[in-house]
């Protein structure tokens, strides 16, 4: 979805750096509040600065309201949308 | 998807004794047979578990009645997953007034003895306590208009005697947490 949804906006979906987080060291290190977690320049889909850092499985919501385990898809498109224009 | 369990359909299913969170303790056999049973593994954290739980706990209330027995079970490591914790559980219970108890099995040897792999993970058993479905509980987590169809299907061919159309389907969510 990440990579359908960077191709619709213009961006090369090469560029996604995907990390697997195997430990609970590396979840601390890398602030990881469970997968998928998805980051655009960094910044967080949805920030979570409560969640604690863990192994976890993550939960999304989307615009109505249902728990998903991935982000909206036009969520997603929207944050990759304005990481472009803000020239990142 | 998960592979197929070891708690198979067509097969008696294993002893069940666990605290809820109020401490009271819950056995499968109950002391009185109940005309058919589900129990599901659940947990607090995993995403397809809470987009099925109001559904499961719908079909509790619509089933009830009907003498249905529901137990939850959460075997997840709370150490490792906080959101777990028996508190966790507790606090769920009481805020979203559950109507069935939620089981810990803190030595998730409830899980092993059953095999379930993910959270849903719903078994659906008749009054011999055999086991006549087995698997998620509707097609698709994310349409609350699924209504868990599948267990109903289930609950409903077992409470009229019958075998389900749909004896099985594969579990979908999250793995179980074992402890390290």
């Amino acid at each position: 979805m990440l990579r359908e949804e960077m191709t619709a906006v213009g961006l090369d979906p090469e560029a996604i750096d995907v990390r697997e987080v195997s430990s609970e060291t590396d979840a601390q290190r890398e602030k990881f509040v469970g997968s998928p977690t998805i980051r655009v320049d960094g910044r967080d889909l949805q920030p979570l600065p409560d969640e604690p850092t863990g192994l976890a499985c993550r939960v999304y919501r989307t615009a109505d309201g249902r728990v998903s385990p991935v982000p909206d898809r036009a969520e997603v498109r929207q944050t990759l949308t304005e990481a472009m224009k803000g020239g990142g | 998807m998960a592979q197929a369990s070891a708690t198979k359909v067509g097969e008696r299913a294993p002893h069940l004794e666990l605290p809820d969170t109020t401490g009271a303790t819950h056995t499968l056999p109950a002391r009185e047979a109940a005309p058919a049973t589900v129990v599901v593994w659940t947990c607090n954290h995993c995403p397809y578990a809470l987009a099925w739980h109001d559904r499961i706990v719908q079909v509790a209330r619509d089933y009830g009645d009907r003498g249905v027995r529901f137990l939850a079970v959460n075997s997840n490591d709370a150490e490792r997953y906080p959101h777990d914790s028996l508190e966790a559980m507790r606090d769920r219970v009481e805020s979203e007034d559950w109507p069935f108890p939620y089981l810990h099995d803190e030595s998730q040897e409830a899980a092993r003895a059953w095999a379930a792999q993910v959270t849903p993970h719903l078994y659906v058993l008749d009054p011999e306590l055999r086991v006549r479905y087995e698997g998620a509980p509707d097609a698709d987590h994310m349409d609350p208009d699924q209504n868990a169809a599948w267990v109903r299907e289930a609950l409903d061919a077992v409470l009229a005697g019958s075998e389900p159309a749909n004896p099985a389907s594969d579990p979908v969510g999250c793995s179980i947490k074992w402890k390290q």
